[in-house]
């Protein structure tokens, strides 16, 4: 497990770059987060809900077609299949009993593709508690059907009409209501990015993931280390929550995807290990695409799950540490990928996780390995993206 | 001493206006200095745009958009400040975010603040422990002051602390927002002016975000050493065919002269 230090870094990255106003609300949560998460009655409780509301352990699914493609043993980790579509509900779970331990009424939160944003808006329905999520008006109308969801289940959905009008603004929107709602609110952050303790609250929410991946390899093949673990990364919580237990396990090679866009050198791009440095971006020193001047770069990819300039601290530094390797998906890329995972087991992707799947036939793989890919969520939500790329 | 410091030991009352550099034109950043000094502003601080604005209201934040896309930054605002002292005497304090401080190099921005004649410097996201251990130094040997901003939630402990650590003033955030003009002063806010008031601190307070007129300004004096106003300034500038006379009318509405 790698931890960041009491301040939230880790080696130079993460930290709480934050204005004061947001202080005494972040201070309350570093304070809190640990002894609440290590809690019985929150672990029994987080538990529950993982097994009998979001319908875990997610299945490991043997891909047997696309194993025989690539000349390898393949395996699914089935995010998609958790309830409302994807790995977010890990974390929202988690955070709403952290809300409604600290007492918070109203929750606020930022989405991209929209995943997190019904996520939260679905345990916010379940307990009885006011949602405001913020969404850029670009990805408004990409995710249609997202959007619809959330306002189904009672969610207000604001628009952020700054920049791009993706992500990044919505994240800026909903930081801007913290400030400006500082004593019943919980910001409900959807990844591992933002001011310390976010990426490592969220790290731990999501690293389910990787103890089910453990379990069930250890069943169906006597053995719980896999040779890749592989996952797409936007701020990268499915990617941390794959790679927490594996992270000392030096044998398991781990592979994150960002997204290309029309690719890396094309100036249309998000891919922030590829094309950025070091800087500020929502509270956490990580790798930031940047001017010269330190002014963020405005992100692009199909994908509005991974369009984000930035990524969380903990992936800027294992990219550092060389514990993990780092690929840039392109749109192209990814789309092949989504067709090909549909035709040959039958399973949509969503965008997001098809940047995952794209790694496959970079890698020089061996008969012998196994390789675990996270599909982070289904293609439901892509459908119009889907019905324009392939003429459907 | 700096201008700062000696400001705050000879007058009360003050008004201090925040306006975007390189808005709405890139060259009006010095005009603007000079006419504020001109219509009897007594400090002011020019925000260095960002394109992430996270504490700022929309106004701020489309002047800063406006800014960046003049071509403002800071080598260019280093520039346009390089004979401001021949022209202008009142205290300049910059304000911005961390992240085109720290990829121009933190000596480096100290050395041109020293040199252009800046006094202060507010980056509201470098929390005080971070400035404590890695900059105050840096500051210190150039003389440079710094500011910290409190709010209504910063427990009184930690307005102690932040109070002997500033060498410049404490910047009091008006209520829990962003920044952006509002109207009238709640009774929240006067028992936050009255708590602070009251604990006899030893730096000045300025009271900023959502000070727009003449009533909230010469109220919030009653309980600091001045306020700041910033959004509403942004927005008359905005629309201004006239920056000199615009300002000296603005100015004087919020503050009329004895005279
Ligand atoms: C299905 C899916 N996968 C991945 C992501 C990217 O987020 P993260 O990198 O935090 O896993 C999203 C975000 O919206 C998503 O919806």
């Amino acid at each position: 497990m790698i931890e960041p230090n009491n301040k939230g870094f880790y080696g130079e990255y993460g930290g709480a770059y934050i204005p004061e106003m947001l202080i005494p609300n972040i201070e309350e949560l570093r304070a809190k987060y640990l002894d609440i998460l290590n809690s019985e009655s929150f672990r029994k409780e987080y538990h529950l809900l993982l097994c009998d509301y979001a319908g875990r352990p997610s299945p490991l699914f043997k891909a047997e077609r696309l194993s025989a493609k690539y000349n390898a043993n393949i395996w699914l980790k089935r995010e998609d299949l958790n309830h409302t579509g994807s790995h977010k509900l890990n974390n929202t779970i988690g955070q709403i009993l952290l809300a409604r331990e600290m007492g918070r009424k109203r929750i606020i939160a930022e989405t991209g593709a929209g995943q997190h944003g019904v996520a939260t808006a679905t345990v916010c329905a379940l307990m009885g508690l006011d949602c405001v999520v913020y969404m850029g008006a670009t990805d408004i109308e990409r995710q249609a059907p997202n959007v619809a969801r959330m306002r189904m289940l009672g969610a207000e959905v604001r628009p952020a009409t700054s920049g791009n009008k993706t992500l990044k603004d919505a994240t800026n929107e909903a930081l801007r209501d913290w400030i400006a709602n500082p004593l019943d609110t919980f910001y409900l952050i959807g990844s591992v990015v933002g001011p310390h303790p976010y990426p490592d609250m969220v790290a731990r929410l999501q690293a389910i993931i990787s103890s089910e991946i453990k379990e069930q390899l250890k069943s169906k093949i006597g053995t719980n280390l896999p040779d890749y673990v592989i996952a797409c990364v936007g701020g990268g919580s499915n990617a941390a929550g794959s790679f927490y237990h594996f992270l000392e396990d030096e044998s398991v090679k781990l592979i994150g995807t960002e997204a290309a866009g029309l690719g890396v050198n094309s100036g249309e791009t998000a891919a922030s290990m590829a094309c950025g440095d070091k800087g500020i971006i929502h509270g956490s020193m990580t790798y930031l695409m940047q001017s010269d001047d330190g002014q963020i770069t405005e992100p692009y990819s199909i994908s509005a799950g991974l369009d984000y300039p930035g990524i969380g601290p903990l992936h800027a530094f294992l990219k550092d540490s060389k514990r993990a390797d780092y690929m840039p998906i392109t749109d192209d890329e990814a789309l092949d990928a989504v067709m090909e995972l549909t035709r040959l087991e039958g399973i949509i992707p969503a965008l997001e996780s098809a940047h995952a799947l794209a790694v496959l036939p970079k890698l020089k793989l061996k008969t012998s390995d196994h390789v675990v890919v996270t599909v982070s969520g289904r293609g439901d939500k892509d459908m119009k993206t889907y019905m324009e790329r392939f003429n459907l | 001493m700096n201008r700062l410091n000696s400001l705050f030991a000879n007058k009360k009352d003050l008004l201090s206006i925040y306006f975007t550099a390189g808005f709405p034109r890139l060259d009006d950043t010095v005009p603007i200095l000079k006419a504020l000094e001109t219509s009897g502003v007594d400090f002011v601080e020019i925000g260095m745009p960002f394109s992430d604005p996270l504490a700022d209201g929309p106004v701020i934040q489309k002047s800063s958009t406006t800014a960046l896309e003049n071509g403002m930054s800071l080598t260019v605002l280093f520039k346009q400040l390089e004979n401001v002292r021949r022209e202008v005497s009142m205290p300049i304090v910059l304000m911005g975010y961390l992240n085109p401080v720290l990829r121009f190099g933190v000596e480096r921005f100290l050395d041109k603040c020293k040199e252009t004649g800046v006094d202060g410097v507010i980056l509201p996201d470098l929390p005080f422990e971070m400035y404590r251990e890695q900059y105050s130094h840096l500051f210190e040997e150039r003389g440079i002051s710094n500011t910290f901003l409190i709010t209504p939630q910063t427990p009184p402990d930690r307005v102690r602390l932040l109070d002997e650590n500033t060498t410049g003033f404490l910047y009091m955030v008006s209520s829990a927002a962003v920044t952006g003009a509002k109207t009238g002063l709640n009774q929240f806010q006067i028992d936050y002016f009255t708590r602070i008031r009251d604990m006899e601190l030893k730096s000045p307070k300025m009271v900023g975000f959502g000070i727009s007129n003449q009533e909230s300004f010469s109220e919030v004096c009653k309980y600091a050493n001045g306020a700041i106003v910033g959004s509403a300034f942004i927005r008359m500038i905005e629309n201004s065919n006239n920056i000199a006379e615009d300002i000296d009318g603005f100015i004087c509405s919020l503050k009329p002269r004895n005279d």
